[in-house]
């Protein structure tokens, strides 16, 4: 079992000194900006994608 | 049938007399848990987790033995940070406030750490076979408080050095000093230290609250630490070793460590400064329904429009 | 006293009364909703608490092998990940959950309770992530350990809660802060179906109340 996850672990190896990115005091890294960005992209697609049923919801019952 | 109220349009929210339609939340839930599942799976598989390895009393002084060595003289000599620490350790007087409130104080000394006798004396006692260190021990202990000063006082205005597995301090006068504070360090690098620092209550222990500290007032592990960006003042609170990401969460926390003036003339607090901010801001938000203004800017921006579109065009 | 009266005032047939007027079956686990859900905002609730499951099953089976089954077993190290990923997705989805919430005054129509329990839950959830990072028994957790204590002892907690006791911290971690967190969503969810979810901004009726035409009447 051991050799089995040894062989599939971390195909991309993030096991290196971080990037990071400053702007004057402000300083956050690479991946974390990611993650926000990731959230709130997540957040705004979320809004304006249609929602599945519609159909249902028009011939919906009291 | 009650009065009628005012409608509260931030409050109030009469209940839905309109349509429903046919929606099956346990097929939701079953979705969501697999959906979380393969995600989670395929995190793990691409990105794997950070596994630094613990830092040890010996791998210090390994690595750097004359900080370790002048460390210890500090924890015995009571200017470490341990040392002056104050509540819950000891005495040193180094708590925090803000303004009248003095909790950290006020809270007492409930986890005892005498840095003198925790980090140096007790595990220099418990070395067998080793006479200069007894001897040493004894000459110190038999000595005056205004001896071990003069001594402490010598010792530290020399300059320590390491070499041929030997610490040196340049200054004389220094009384049993060297001895003591050489064979601490041998102690250490010999990966003997810890256990005794540890071991207060025999065999067993799960409390590594003294080896930590000890291991925390050197600068090895903080230049470990600020080498990932990991130090209280590079957001280190929001990040994770290696290139992972950390906990985005504690954006706001991170930030007022970064900002006036809890960066400047609240500097010497700024960890009750940001705390009390931070239990302030928790409680707003967990109060927002009953805060006029802040609950109303949902309805004021309109995101709703937006969430509720398919049922505001079916009111037209 | 008749056995029906008797039988009436028992504390069991209270209680359920009690249970089952505040969530029947069919609120509890209604097979309908309103027409208003019709977004793909509404799955983050669901999303959060998918990850919660996976998390506490990660935890379960790291729990099996002991906290330091990970540093030298490959399996051990990859349902750490798992543990750590899953963590990672229930901080994304519950502040998604959040944002939505908040953009839809979902503390309307008496839910205010609603709203309350899941800042506290957040709030629970952000303690028991920390417990969890200073139980790793490496570096991060070490390093984490020595810089949290500041806080925490500046607010004189730090006097009853040591952060750099791994016994106490990892027991927080595995017993007390899952149990309470558990209860605090499921109240959380219970308060969800009994109140159902909230309702649009009714405009026709905020435009009334601010034009100053008859205040329309709430029920109370």
């Amino acid at each position: 079992m051991d050799s089995l996850f040894g062989a599939i672990a971390a195909i991309i190896n993030l096991n290196h000194p971080g990037t990071f990115i400053h702007w004057g005091w402000f300083q956050i890294s690479v991946a974390n900006l990611l993650v926000i960005c990731l959230m709130i992209l997540t957040f705004v697609v979320a809004l304006f994608v249609p929602f599945p049923g519609r159909s249902k919801r028009r011939g919906g019952d009291k | 049938m009650s009065p009628s109220k005012k409608f509260r349009p931030d409050v109030d929210a009469p209940d839905w007399g309109g349509k429903y339609f046919p929606y099956d939340i346990v097929k939701e839930g079953t979705v969501a848990l697999v959906v979380v599942l393969i995600l989670v799976l395929g995190l793990s598989w691409l990105f794997s987790s950070p596994d630094d390895k613990q830092q040890t009393l010996q791998t210090w002084s390994q690595a750097d033995p004359v900080d370790f060595a002048t460390t210890a003289f500090t924890e015995l000599n009571g200017t470490s940070g341990v040392a002056g620490y104050g509540a819950p350790y000891n005495n040193g007087g180094g708590e925090q406030s803000a303004y009248f409130l003095h909790l950290q104080k006020w809270m007492g000394v409930r986890i005892p750490v005498n840095t003198a006798n925790d980090f140096v004396l007790y595990p220099l006692s418990t070395l067998a076979n080793n006479p200069p260190v007894t001897n040493a021990l004894h000459v110190w202990a038999s000595a005056s408080n205004a001896q071990q000063a003069a001594w402490m006082t010598a010792y530290g205005a020399g300059t320590i050095a390491y070499a041929n597995g030997v610490v040196t301090n340049s200054a004389t006068g220094t009384g049993p000093l060297p001895v003591m504070i050489n064979g601490l360090t041998a102690m250490a690098r010999q990966g003997a230290l810890a256990a005794q620092i540890i071991q207060g209550n025999g065999f067993y222990s799960t409390d590594y609250t003294k080896p930590a500290l000890f291991l925390a007032d050197g600068t090895y592990l903080e230049n470990l630490a600020r080498a990932q960006n990991l130090g209280g003042d590079q957001w280190g609170m929001m990040n994770e070793t290696g290139s992972w990401p950390g906990q985005p969460w504690l954006w706001a926390y991170t930030t007022l460590y970064q900002i006036p003036p809890y960066s400047t003339s609240w500097g010497g607090n700024a960890d009750v400064a940001v705390w009390l901010t931070m239990m302030i801001a928790t409680v707003i938000l967990a109060l927002l329904p009953f805060i006029p203004g802040l609950r109303s800017i949902p309805r004021w921006v309109k995101v709703y429009r937006l969430i509720w579109r398919e049922h505001y065009k079916s009111l037209k | 006293m008749s056995v029906d009266t008797e039988i009436s005032r028992q504390w069991t047939t209270r209680v359920r009364k009690g249970v089952v007027d505040y969530l029947p079956p069919d609120k509890m686990l209604p097979d309908t909703q309103p027409n208003y859900v019709a977004s793909w905002i509404y799955v983050f609730g669901v999303t959060t608490l998918a990850a919660m499951i996976i998390v506490i099953g990660t935890g379960c089976i790291l729990a099996i092998e002991g906290p330091l089954w990970w540093h030298h077993s490959t399996l051990g190290h990859f349902v750490n990940s798992m543990h750590l990923w899953s963590c990672e997705i229930f901080f994304f989805a519950m502040v998604v959950h959040l944002w939505g919430k908040y953009f839809m005054a979902a503390w309307r129509g008496k839910r205010a309770m609603t709203w309350i329990t899941g800042v506290v839950v957040f709030v629970t959830s952000i303690a028991t992530a920390f417990t969890g990072y200073v139980s790793q028994t490496n570096f991060d957790s070490q390093w984490i350990s020595t810089q949290a204590k500041d806080g925490i002892n500046s607010t004189g907690a730090g006097a009853f809660w040591n952060v750099l006791n791994l016994g106490q911290m990892l027991m927080w971690h595995i017993v007390l802060l899952p149990i309470v967190a558990t209860l605090l969503v499921a109240l959380h969810v219970v308060l969800v179906r009994h109140r159902g979810v909230v309702p649009p901004f009714d405009e026709a009726a905020i435009k009334a109340a601010k034009s100053g035409t008859a205040p329309k009447e709430v029920a109370s």
